[in-house]
This record gives structure tokens, C-alpha cells and sequence, in this order.
């Protein structure tokens, strides 16, 4: 059977693992500035920072993917020889990663064997292997057989069959990189409730997530890392939002969201019972005003992005019309929607947006080069770069020269590029689509910031976003659509019309309903 | 995820919490100036290389005879193969140009033997090309079909007409009105090698200073971030293809003026080795990334190639034979360095 001693959880005597004073240089960086960390048998252990903090270079020092320059592991009290990947899993460390590498062609049970097959006389014995490999999927309660071939199971079904390899070969300590990342609900729910029985079982689990709703539903203890360095570890009754955001970005965070409401200008883009061609978008009015920030709530797949790029005119309109200034937009196609001052920032970055190959200048002033160039068709490179220096201290974007490539940067400086990009057009109306999406916190204010000087410089602002407190504490006011239709208006009042999590999800599920 | 344990992954962003630190940016920016270094020199070393090798090999190689020559052997090439540089920029692939350098050559031809409209003969070779090319370029951006496809058609299409076009004969003119542009030099260089240059600093020019040339690698880069800048793909790709067909035309004008003569298979191939000078130049196959200074140096290697294998004796077998090892082994070399310097 699968070996799981239960220990009692309650009474941790040497910890399952222990890191001490790891470094870790890369060429020009200290990735790792002496980390400590500590995790218990029975534990899950919570371990949060930004992007770039150290957390995946210091799970990687662990499972052996890189050597550390100094400092030392324990498992289970015994030293791990360190950058040895074979040392680290014969020692009981398994690292799930957040992108699964199951083969696709095998089965489930050759998954859970790869690399140690059992064999009698050079022959692999599968029988055996299928019977051991469903004695280790019936503890995990899986729906699916060792006979099934990995590539027919969903993201969710393939981490167990990484979890049941980790248990198969006896992991002590189970150390999951975002594993939620690309999990529906649902499927967030059963891991939860697996990652629990491990728990019971006596595995100590190191959890990276950068979900607070995840950390507080599972975690024991969370330690923070900022800037490669450790920053310390919070009991789970210690736990606030706002002590580990304070942690992880270093300072506090009193003016996280724009608060100040700006009052809203003249009508600048009115929609019209607007309809796309696919039943995904229907009937839909809605008018932003200069100045205002709007926010659009809905759950995913309810059509938010289609409008979008309905009015950017991206896709085709099947009724309805878009008008600017009381003008209505005749020219549907991205390049009608910018001269006329529509800007829209993709939801799908690398995608929809970045030219990743190409320069940050170019990424900056792609939208601008006609206006910019001699008889729109000259290049004036001085200018060029003049733009985009000033548009990297302007929207403080980290990037080493204009000449960067996009490749190379962050998420958030990524996305900062594209709001640069369209800044540049001067916008009147500009629409952001989920703009937060996967950047890290720090990123995540900045954008806020130059969202609300957009928007005290009179753009008017549509904010799509998923993020329930990010619409709450940005938007001016909220719109929140259903399954194609516009379903209600928060202008921020009281009761039912002020901007609170309860009355947008009251419209985003169908519970409530307002004339639009 | 065994390759990212190794070494390629680790350039950290510089982008965590408050002050970022220089020497960040330093490492960053001298792994960008590393990473540019081989961009530009590109497949140089190879060309260098080769000529080493050919240098010590035979004596005739290195003379200043022999090196004009070899310009005059890659000009043709390296005027197709620019126009197959800003197709394959955009991610595309121009499977006709051998066949339009076929049907323009035998235009070329044909109008020559009518004095009367000698006077022609360049623009309308040359717009001819430009028309086969934009209605290429046209298919693939309005209709939506594949490239490859779209130009296998034109491939074959256009091969049998410039067959009909020459009565299935080999047309000769003796007395040819741009007989010079094959044959004539200025001072020492063949007007061909110039032809092929000027080509060159063209396409670089639009390229590398114009807007159109940085929709061209937006376009080819990601074409749909493209749409959603305003920039018109279908106007880009339309362009594209139709530098292309002129650029075969005028290729095509280099070879019947070279020979005095043209007929229906003249060009056959040549499409594949254009596009293996671009591939050697550097310019990713699946668009928005490269240069037309590598293309030169691609069409250089094929050149020197040919001339020396030729000056050694070597069996025209085997220099095909050659031929595709080096260009496998070069853009392998080419693949190896880059992925380590980035």
C-alpha cells in the first residue's frame, strides 16, 4: 500500500522540512538573500510574495534544479545534498509544477511509474504497475482508472495524477507551484479538499498562490518573501489582507484604490442597443461620461469582452450604433474606432497585444507612427525614442533601454507598455480589459494610479475587470452584465444602488434586475 | 521543463518592489547588447569561414576576378531573395518568384524583338511582376488562404504560362536593348552586382526607416495585435507579395539580359534558393524577426559556395549535396547561439 505514516498531526517534532540562510546568484542579480523557512509535518504552508520575489528559485533550490550558493536543507532532520535533483525527490520532495508534464500519449499508470517502471527480466510489468498505480488513485478518490491516457484528462485530473506519482514514491514534503492557475471552481474545490486529506495524512504541503481567498481557505501558515529576501511568517490567526500585502509590497497600502470619485464631464461615447452576430452581446445601451471610471462586473463569459470589442469595432455589430460625441462611428474597425479616440487594451496580452519580439519603443508607439513620422511615412527615430523615454517615466515602466525587447519584461511592466500605447493616442474613451490580470501587486496599484490620472485628465474609462474589490474600489460606477445583457447600474448610493459585492453579484447570477 | 533547469530561464525581471537596481539593468542590458552583437553578425563567421577554407583549397578563389564574380553569381539570388525576406517577414512564404522571374523574362523577350516598343520593355516587365505578385498577396489577405498554398498555385499556374508565353521555344535576341544590365559594368563592378545592391539598401531603407516597414514585423510578429492597432494587415500583406513579384521581375530582366535569350524554364528552383538565403540570413520562418543584411549574407554563402566547389571541381551532384548540409548545419549553429545568448 501507499505508505502514509499518519503522524499526529497536532505534535510536530522535527520539522518535515527546514531551509536555512539560502542564497542563490544569478549574472547581475541576488535572486536569494539568505531564506529561512520552516514547515511542519501536517501543515500547509502558505508561501506568497510578487512576482520575482524568490519564491519559485527557492522551490527550485529545493527540488534540486538549481544549486544554492549557500545555506542548507533538512528533510525530515536529514541534510539534502543540494542541486541534485535525484537527491531531492529520493529525499521525499516532489515539486508540482504549475504547467503539468504528464506524457500525453501514456497511460495514467505509466505516468505514475515514468522513469522506474517495474520491469521482470527487462519486460515492464504493467499489470502490476495498473495495480498499484489504482491502489494509489483510490486514496485520492480520483473518477478516472490507471488504464486512461493522460492526454483525455482535464488540467485538474492530470495534477493527480502528479499528486499520486508524489505519494507513490513516498513524498514527505509536496510543494505546489499555483496549482489553481487554470482550475474552474469547482475543480479548486475537490483539490482543497484533497490537499486537506494529505494534510491529515501527515505531508507537509508548501502552497504558492497568489489568491488570498486561497491562502486563507487552506493555509496554516504563510511566510512572505519580498525581493529575494524572507520577510517572516504569519500564524494562521495572524492572518489580515492588508498585513500581507503590507509585507509582500513593503509598505502600506493606504491609497491601494483611488478613492476620490471624479465628477463625471460631458457624454463622450454613447451605445445604442448594441448586438453582435453571435447572441453573445444583446441589445446593450450604456454611455460613459469624460472623466468618469466604469466599471463592468460580470461573471466569465457573460459577454463583457465581446462588447468591448464591439464598440472598438473589432467584431461585427448585427444592430445598434456606437456613437462618439454624439457622432455616430461609421468606419467599424480598430483603426475607425482610434482616430476617433477609442483606445482598447486586450484582456489576452501576449495574444492580442504585445509585439513581443519587438522593441519597447516600438510597442509604445506602434499606435502613433502615421502622426508621428515625416509625411506619415518616415520614420524619425529621435522622436520616437524621445515618446518613449517619457512614456517609461511616465507610466514607470522597468525596462533596461527602449530598445528592450517586450520578451523580456515583466507582466506588469508588460501591461504597462499597452496602456502606455494607447495613452499615446490621446484617448477619449479608453477600454481595459481585465488590466490587472496576472501582474503582480505593486504593478497592480500602479495601474490604478494611472488609470485614475486618465481619468482626472478626462478620459472616460471603461474597466472590465473580474476582480470584485478591484471594480468596487476603482469604478465610479459599476455596470454588470449577464449572459449578453446589461443587467443593472451601481451609481453608488445607498442599498441597492451602492457599489458592494453582494449588488453586483445580486446582478451578475440573474438575482436581480433593473430596467437598463 | 528539463531545459529550464539549466541556464536559459534565469534572467530575472527587473522588476520587483521599489528601487530597481543597476546592476539589474546592467546584466540586462549587456545580455541585450550580447544577444544584438549576434544578431548582426549573424551567419558571417560562416561566410568567413567558407571563404578560408575555399582560399587555402584553391588558388583561384581568392582573386579579385573571382570575388566579382561571385557577387555577379549572387545578384540574381539576392534580389529574389529580398523579396522573399519581406514575405517571410510577415510569416508568409513566395513559392512563385521563379516562376514570375520565368513569365517576365520571356515578356522581356518578347517585346524586345518588336523595336518599336524597346522603350517599354523595363516598365512593363516590372509591372507585370508587380501585378502577379499583389494579386498573390491580394488571395492571400482577402480570400484567407494559406500562403503555401495560394503560391503553389501561382508556382505552377505561371510556370506553363511563361511556357506559353514563349511557344514552348527558347526566344533569342542578339541585339538586346538592355543587354547591359546582364552584361555592362561600371568601372569594375557588373551593373548587376550594383542592381543587386541597390535592391538591398532599399529594402533596408523601408524596412528600417519606414512606418511600413515596422508594420511589416508587426504584422508578422502577431498579426492580430496588429489589426487591433489600426494597422490594415490585408494592405501590408498585398504589399509585401507585390515587392516580391516585382523584385522576381526584375530578377528576371538580370537573367534574359545575362543570356540574350529566355524561355519557359528559365527560373526553375531559383524560388528555393532564395528562400534558403533568407533562412541562412537569420529570418525566423514563422515571421517578425530579421534582416535583409542577413539575407545578403545568405545569398553570399550560396554564392561562394557554388563558386568554389565549381573552382575545385567538384561534381555538380555533389555540390547539391553540400549545399543542403550547409545550410541544415548553419541555421542549426545559427538556432544553438542565439538560444544561449538570449
Amino acid at each position: 500500500m501507499v505508505a502514509l505514516a499518519s503522524n499526529d498531526a497536532s505534535q510536530p517534532e522535527a520539522p518535515a522540512l527546514e531551509m536555512r540562510g539560502i542564497e542563490k546568484s544569478f549574472p547581475g542579480v541576488k535572486a536569494l538573500r539568505g531564506v529561512d523557512l520552516n514547515v511542519r509535518s501536517g501543515e500547509v504552508h502558505a508561501l506568497m510574495g510578487e512576482n520575482g520575489a524568490g519564491k519559485s528559485t527557492l522551490m527550485k533550490v529545493l527540488a534540486g534544479a538549481y544549486r544554492a550558493d549557500k545555506g542548507e536543507v533538512r528533510v525530515n532532520g536529514r541534510p539534502l545534498t543540494l542541486g541534485d535533483p535525484a537527491a531531492s525527490r529520493r529525499s521525499g520532495v516532489t515539486l508540482i509544477y504549475q504547467e503539468i508534464s504528464l506524457a500525453p500519449n501514456l497511460s495514467v499508470a505509466e505516468n505514475i511509474f515514468l522513469g522506474e517502471e517495474i520491469s521482470r527480466g527487462g519486460i515492464v510489468d504493467r499489470a502490476a504497475m495498473r495495480k498499484r498505480a489504482g491502489e494509489v488513485l483510490e486514496t485520492l478518490g480520483t473518477s478516472f482508472g490507471p488504464e486512461v491516457q493522460a492526454s483525455r484528462l482535464s488540467i485538474a485530473e492530470q495534477q493527480q495524477v502528479e499528486i499520486a506519482r508524489a505519494l507513490h514514491r513516498k513524498s514527505r514534503v509536496l510543494i505546489m507551484d499555483e496549482p489553481t492557475a487554470a482550475l474552474s471552481d469547482r475543480e479548486t474545490e475537490r483539490l482543497f479538499s484533497l490537499i486537506r486529506k494529505l494534510r491529515e495524512e501527515g505531508l507537509a504541503i508548501v502552497y504558492i498562490s497568489h489568491r488570498m481567498a486561497e491562502v486563507y481557505a487552506l493555509a496554516d501558515r504563510v511566510s512572505v518573501l519580498r525581493d529575494g529576501g524572507y520577510v517572516g511568517t504569519l500564524e494562521r490567526s495572524e492572518l489580515s489582507a492588508e498585513r500581507l500585502i503590507q509585507m509582500m509590497v513593503g509598505r502600506p497600502l493606504g491609497e491601494f484604490y483611488r478613492h476620490e470619485r471624479h465628477k463625471a464631464g460631458s457624454e463622450v461615447l454613447e451605445v445604442k442597443n448594441v448586438s453582435d452576430t453571435r447572441g453573445k452581446v444583446r441589445n446593450v445601451s450604456l454611455t460613459l461620461h469624460a472623466g468618469e471610471i466604469v466599471g463592468l462586473a460580470g461573471l466569465v463569459g457573460a459577454g463583457r469582452t465581446e462588447l468591448a470589442r464591439l464598440i472598438f469595432g473589432a467584431d461585427r455589430i448585427a444592430s445598434g450604433s456606437v456613437l462618439i460625441e454624439g457622432n455616430e462611428l461609421r468606419a467599424r474597425s480598430p483603426l475607425g474606432a482610434i482616430r476617433t479616440g477609442i483606445g482598447y487594451v486586450p484582456e489576452d496580452r501576449k495574444q492580442l497585444g504585445l509585439f513581443l519580439e519587438m522593441s519597447a519603443s516600438e510597442n509604445i508607439t506602434m499606435n502613433v507612427l502615421d502622426r508621428e513620422s515625416v509625411g506619415a511615412s518616415m520614420l524619425r527615430p529621435k522622436r520616437l525614442r524621445q515618446l518613449t523615454l517619457q512614456a517609461i517615466k511616465d507610466f514607470a515602466i522597468r525596462v533596461a533601454s527602449p530598445a528592450a525587447k517586450a520578451l523580456g519584461l515583466s507582466g506588469g511592466n508588460q501591461q504597462k507598455l499597452l496602456v502606455a500605447r494607447w495613452v499615446e493616442i490621446h484617448p477619449k474613451v479608453l477600454l481595459l480589459d481585465e488590466p490587472t490580470r496576472g501582474v503582480d501587486i505593486g504593478a497592480k496599484s500602479e495601474i490604478y494610479r494611472l488609470v485614475g490620472e486618465l481619468a482626472a485628465k478626462g478620459v472616460a474609462v471603461l474597466f472590465i475587470s473580474s476582480e470584485l474589490p478591484e471594480v468596487i474600489g476603482i469604478s465610479d460606477r459599476v455596470l454588470v452584465m449577464r449572459e449578453g445583457n446589461l443587467m443593472g447600474e451601481l451609481r453608488g448610493g445607498e442599498g441597492q444602488d451602492a457599489i458592494t459585492q453582494e449588488n453586483i453579484m445580486a446582478f451578475a447570477t440573474g438575482a436581480a434586475s433593473s430596467p437598463a | 521543463m528539463a531545459s529550464d533547469l539549466t541556464t536559459s530561464t534565469t534572467t530575472p525581471a527587473p522588476a520587483t518592489g521599489g528601487s530597481s537596481e543597476p546592476s539589474v539593468i546592467r546584466a540586462v542590458e549587456s545580455a541585450r547588447a550580447r544577444s544584438n552583437f549576434w544578431q548582426v553578425v549573424g551567419i558571417l563567421p560562416v561566410l568567413l569561414l567558407i571563404g578560408v577554407l575555399f582560399s587555402l583549397l584553391t588558388p583561384n578563389f581568392l582573386t579579385s576576378n573571382n570575388l566579382i564574380n561571385v557577387a555577379r553569381q549572387a545578384s540574381i539570388n539576392t534580389v529574389l531573395a529580398a523579396g522573399m525576406t519581406f514575405v517571410i517577414l510577415t510569416g508568409g512564404i513566395d513559392l512563385s518568384v521563379g516562376s514570375i522571374l520565368g513569365v517576365s523574362a520571356v515578356i522581356a523577350l518578347q517585346v524586345s524583338l518588336m523595336p518599336s516598343l524597346a522603350w517599354t520593355i523595363l516598365p512593363l516587365t516590372l509591372l507585370a511582376g508587380l501585378l502577379l505578385g499583389s494579386l498573390t498577396g491580394a488571395t492571400v489577405a482577402y480570400v484567407g488562404l494559406p500562403p503555401f498554398i495560394v503560391t503553389l498555385g501561382t508556382y505552377t499556374a505561371l510556370r506553363g504560362v511563361a511556357y506559353l508565353l514563349a511557344n514552348g521555344t527558347t526566344i533569342i535576341n542578339n541585339d538586346l536593348s538592355f543587354a547591359w544590365i546582364g552584361n555592362g559594368r561600371l568601372g569594375p563592378i557588373p551593373w548587376l552586382v550594383i542592381i543587386a545592391l541597390i535592391t538591398i539598401l532599399v529594402s533596408g531603407f523601408i524596412l528600417r526607416r519606414t512606418v511600413l516597414g515596422v508594420r511589416i514585423y508587426a504584422v508578422g510578429g502577431n498579426a492580430q495585435a496588429a489589426r487591433l492597432t489600426g494597422i490594415r494587415v490585408e494592405r501590408v500583406l498585398v504589399f509585401v507579395y507585390g515587392v516580391s513579384g516585382l523584385l522576381a521581375a526584375l530578377a528576371g530582366l538580370m537573367s534574359a539580359s545575362r543570356l540574350y535569350s529566355a524561355n519557359g524554364k528559365l527560373g526553375e528552383g531559383y524560388e528555393l534558393d532564395a528562400i534558403a538565403a533568407v533562412i541562412l540570413g537569420g529570418t525566423s520562418f514563422t515571421g517578425g524577426i530579421g534582416t535583409i543584411s542577413g539575407t545578403l549574407l545568405g545569398a553570399l554563402v550560396i554564392a561562394t559556395l557554388n563558386n568554389g566547389l565549381t573552382l575545385m571541381n567538384v561534381s555538380f551532384f555533389w555540390q547539391l549535396v553540400v549545399k543542403g548540409l550547409v545550410i541544415v548545419v548553419a541555421v542549426t549553429i545559427d538556432k544553438l547561439r542565439t538560444r544561449s545568448s538570449t
